[in-house]
This record gives structure tokens, C-alpha cells and sequence, in this order.
């Protein structure tokens, strides 16, 4: 279904009909990271529209985790990291003083590339965060519970199971944990860091599937280096590249031109193989 | 052929050499445990454990000493855990590992874990007893304590913390969780094992300690009335029997065994909880 142009549109929930114009959900506008004194990112300016699944690309190295981590303010823990430029999510900046982070990143889920199930049982994973957003009844958390694990297709692998340690779970399920943990708190948008890359090709297929039937409901961002699984699963793509040492965006358009008709050379060379 | 041979027999004479050191290691401990049962398991029983010292201790039992001991170690461990522990999430959680807090308040753990103990007692002697008029008193000694178990029990937990995956910060973070939430609810469970290692060494530390209590909490060996009372612990005891006690060698050896069983057990839970809790993982 993506090789259907207009396949962005096709997700139930949020999209609307298949002819509305893109409605971007979040704008970075000249973002510019640094560590220390070294640049990480420079000057990229983005739009992610919301619920399609836009990928970014590029070799390691090139910023695009930093770009990732940005939206959610996840760069405000690593220290020495700073940052210029706006990030506009629902035309609200978020780094604006009033901008609470934690409600921030309650709205803007995040799943990472190595599974990181908290050392608990499958059920506290899920409750904790629910529990400390103010879902506190028994009933709706256990129900909450069954429809993300359903959600991701996990509910009939551990439903008799769920006070077992998430930790004795496999690496491909732990990561569905993860995105159900995510998915709990009812976010708008999911920001993917190679969510497969730390797993085994058939769990790594279960979690790309997955990721495909939140299309539509959620905006996803996602990190790959999986040239071939961005554009299996991405109605846009952004295509970062190392420039004077520091991370650039090069090419930035609907997955299906960036892969077919890339208007720059840099990226025609990468979606190749020929450069990267 | 010839070169083969002399590898062969330097290899094995270095293998015996460290097979010799380790025979030594374990000969000393063991030795020393014969000892102390040889001499001291005749005169060890249940009544020597459940009297009092008669006659500065050549007579009766330590039935007193061991309530001394345990309320010294309390004072100490009362005062000290919550300072160390609270050092130690600072250190670990909320300071950068390469700021200058960090260094200074490490540094100065570093200096405090190698001073001397007869200098913590002096140092408890002018502070504690004299200046803030605690006397030869029971408090007095187990604060002295408290000082010197603050460096080894803020090392370990902070240790302990940062051994914890920071993947359960950025996790955590990720779901919008505060960090206290993240502290009390996955990071200080997962270091939990550590922080209980880190205790248990620290009183094995304060068990045998004898030379800071000299000068605070002093050697008057009857039944404490109060924490301002003077109260002489087991090592304390093991050293006075000794030294200025003309017959009291046996008594001594008795005394020793029992401390010297204590720091045993206290060290055998100490490592089953290290090694075994950390790699089962602590769930709620």
C-alpha cells in the first residue's frame, strides 16, 4: 500500500481522506546542536505531518538521533548540549519557559533502539507511567494494559504471564513492551530510534508490521539505516548528511521521490548504495 | 625441543610459586581461626553470652559488651546511612561526574577513608565528648563512627547507582517521569543489592573497630543504662582482656571468637547479596 502516493493519508484516526493537503504537526525551523563545541546538527529546517510515518536516513554520525531526541527534549539531559532554532509542536514552541517537559514528552512517546523494559513486571512497566500521569484506578490501568499489549500484538503471548519479569521476555517483545509502554499514555506522536536494529530479522519484521498498523492513528518519526525498511514503511523520508563536520539535512520529500527521483545528487548516491 | 622444555618448567614453576601464595593466604586465615577456637571454644558458652564481666572480665561473660556493641553500631549506622546514601544519589544522579562538587566532595571521601582510625578518635574525643559535652558516652562513640563509615558506605552506593543502566533514566525521562520517580521507583531498587552489600561492610568495618571508640565511648564494661552511658564493645573488650588483664587470655580468645563469627556471617551475606540479588535483579 505505499507504493500508493498518497499512502500518508490512508491511516483512520487523524489523516482524514486521502485528498487533504498534509497538515504538519511538527515544524523545526533552522535547529541548529551542538555538544560542547561540537556542532551535531546545522541549520535544518523540517516539517513531520501528522499521522504519516516520516523516516530519516542518512550514515551514522550524521545527527539524526540528535534531531530525533530534540522534539521530545531528550537533549536536555546529555550535558554540554545546546541548541538553537525552534521546534514548534501543534504551533506551541517547546522550549518555551512555560513548556512543561514532562507533559511534553507524555504527548510525544519515544521508543529506543536497544529494548528497555523497566526491571519489573510486565504489568508495572505499563502501570508506572499511568500511575504517576494520574490513572490511578485498578480497572482502567488493567484495561489500558490489555488494549496496548492487544495493540501490539503482545496481549496473547504474555496475558497469562503478566507478573513476570519484562525482562524474561525475548528481545523482539521487549520492544513491543516498549512501544505499548509508549503507546499507554496516549500519545500524539512516536519518535522511533532503529527500533529493529537490535533485534533478530523475524522479530524485527513483527515490530516493522507493527509500526505500520500505527499509521494514521499516531505521527511517527523514525530513525533507520534500514534503507530498504524506510521505504517499506515511510510516506516521507528526510535525508541527512555529514556537510563541514557537522549534520545537514539534504533532501527532504514524499519516501516514494526521495527513493525514485531524488533531486540531489548526494542523495540519489546514498538510496544506491553507491555513497554512505 | 630444548627451548620447549625450559618454557615447560618455567611455566610451572611460576604456577607453583602463585599455587605457594595462595596456600599462604588461606594457611594465615585458617590458622588464625584454629587458633581462636583452640582457645577460646572451651570457655565459650551460653552463659558466656548471656552474663556480664565479673571481675574485669576474667569471670562471667559479655552479655553486656554485645548490648555496648549493638547500640554503638546503631548510633553509628542511624547517623551515617542517610548521609552516605543521600551523598551518594546526589553524587550519582544530579551532579555531572566531571564537575568540581563532584571531584571536591569525592576527593575529600577519599582523604576521610584514609585517616587513621586512632584519628577518628581524637577527633571524636575533642569533638563529640568534650565540645559538644557528650563525655565517654555510647553516643559519642557511635557518631565517631558514623564518620568514619561515611566514606566507604557513600562509595559503594554511589558505585552502586551508576552500575544501574542508564537506560532506565532515558526511559524513564522518555515517559514523562519525574526523576524522583525514576530514583525511588527503578533506580534505587536495582541498586538496592549494592546499597545492602555497601551496609553490611560498612558494620563488619564498625564491628571491629577499636581504636576510635577508645577515647569516646570509653571501656566501662557494665550494662548501659542510656545512649550517654559508657559502654566498651567486643573488640574494645578483646583488647583490655589482653593487654591489662593478668588472666584473661581465655575470656579474650572467647570473645574474639565470637566477633571474628560475626564478621564471618556478616561477610558471607555480604557477598551472597552482591553477587547473587544483583544478577537475579530486584522486582516489585
Amino acid at each position: 500500500m505505499n507504493d500508493d502516493p498518497n499512502a500518508f493519508t490512508l491511516g483512520p484516526l487523524q489523516a482524514g481522506p486521502p485528498c487533504c493537503e498534509p497538515q504538519p504537526v511538527i515544524q523545526v525551523r533552522n535547529l541548529s546542536l551542538r555538544y560542547n563545541r561540537q556542532a551535531a546538527l546545522d541549520n535544518v529546517s523540517l516539517d513531520i505531518y501528522k499521522g504519516c510515518i516520516t523516516a530519516l536516513i542518512g550514515p551514522s554520525g550524521c545527527g539524526k538521533t540528535s534531531f530525533l531526541s530534540a522534539i521530545n527534549r531528550m537533549t536536555d539531559l546529555i550535558p554540554g548540549c545546546s541548541i538553537d532554532g525552534r521546534i514548534l509542536v501543534d504551533n506551541q514552541d517547546i522550549h518555551h519557559p512555560q513548556c512543561d517537559v514532562q507533559a511534553l514528552r507524555r504527548r510525544i512517546g519515544m521508543v529506543f533502539q536497544k529494548p528497555a523494559p523497566f526491571p519489573l513486571s510486565i504489568r508495572r512497566n505499563i502501570a508506572l507511567p499511568l500511575n504517576e500521569h494520574g490513572t490511578t484506578q485498578k480497572t482502567e490501568v488493567t484495561a489500558i494494559t490489555e488494549t496496548v499489549l492487544r495493540d501490539v500484538g503482545l496481549w496473547d503471548e504474555v496475558c497469562d504471564r503478566l507478573d513476570v519479569s519484562a525482562l524474561s521476555l525475548s528481545g523482539g517483545q521487549q520492544q513491543r513492551l516498549c512501544i505499548a509502554r509508549a503507546l499507554a499514555l496516549n500519545p500524539e506522536i512516536l519518535l522511533m530510534d532503529e527500533p529493529c536494529s537490535a533485534l533478530d530479522p523475524i522479530a524485527s519484521g513483527v515490530v516493522e508490521d507493527l509500526i505500520c498498523s500505527l499509521q494514521g492513528r499516531y505521527t511517527i518519526v523514525i530513525v533507520t539505516h534500514n534503507l530498504a525498511q524506510a521505504r517499506r514503511i515511510a510516506n516521507y523520508a528526510a535525508f541527512f548528511w555529514v556537510k563541514d563536520q557537522a549534520g545537514q539535512l539534504v533532501e527532504f520529500g514524499r519516501c516514494r521521490h526521495i527513493f525514485e527521483s531524488p533531486r540531489d545528487e548526494l542523495t540519489a548516491a546514498y538510496v544506491n548504495g553507491a555513497r554512505g | 625441543m630444548l627451548l620447549r622444555a625450559k618454557q615447560q618448567i618455567r611455566d610451572g614453576v611460576i604456577q607453583g610459586l602463585i599455587y605457594l601464595a595462595v596456600l599462604l593466604v588461606s594457611l594465615v586465615f585458617f590458622w588464625m581461626l584454629f587458633d581462636l577456637a583452640h582457645g577460646g571454644a572451651a570457655h565459650l558458652s551460653w552463659q558466656f553470652l548471656t552474663e556480664s564481666p565479673i571481675d574485669a572480665g576474667r569471670a562471667g561473660g559479655i552479655a553486656s559488651i554485645l548490648v555496648s556493641t549493638a547500640l554503638i553500631l546503631l548510633v553509628a549506622l542511624t547517623a551515617s546511612v542517610p548521609l552516605a546514601w543521600a551523598t551518594a544519589v546526589l553524587l550519582a544522579e544530579f551532579v555531572p561526574a566531571e564537575s568540581a562538587f563532584g571531584k571536591i566532595v569525592r576527593f575529600s571521601l577519599y582523604v576521610l577513608a584514609g585517616v587513621p582510625s586512632i584519628v577518628f578518635g581524637l577527633f571524636g574525643n575533642a569533638f563529640f565528648s568534650i565540645y559538644l559535652e557528650l563525655g565517654f558516652s555510647i553516643l559519642s562513640g557511635g557518631l565517631t563512627l558514623a564518620c568514619m563509615l561515611l566514606p566507604i558506605l557513600t562509595s559503594t552506593a554511589e558505585a552502586g547507582l551508576r552500575a544501574v543502566p542508564d537506560t532506565y533514566r532515558s526511559s524513564a525521562a522518555a515517559l514523562g517521569l519525574s526523576r524522583t520517580v525514576a530514583l525511588t521507583h527503578l533506580i534505587l531498587p536495582a541498586a538496592a543489592p549494592t546499597l545492602a552489600a555497601g551496609l553490611l561492610i560498612g558494620i563488619g568495618r564498625a564491628l571491629a573497630e577499636t581504636a576510635a571508640l577508645l577515647f569516646t565511648s570509653g571501656y566501662v564494661d557494665r550494662m548501659p543504662g542510656s545512649l550517654l552511658d559508657s559502654g566498651r564493645a567486643l573488640a574494645l573488650h578483646i583488647f583490655d582482656l589482653s593487654m591489662n588483664v593478668p588472666g584473661g587470655d581465655n575470656p579474650a580468645y572467647a570473645s574474639a571468637l565470637v566477633l571474628v563469627s560475626l564478621l564471618l556471617c556478616i561477610n558471607i551475606l555480604a557477598m551472597k547479596l552482591a553477587y547473587g540479588l544483583q544478577r537475579k535483579k530486584i522486582m516489585t
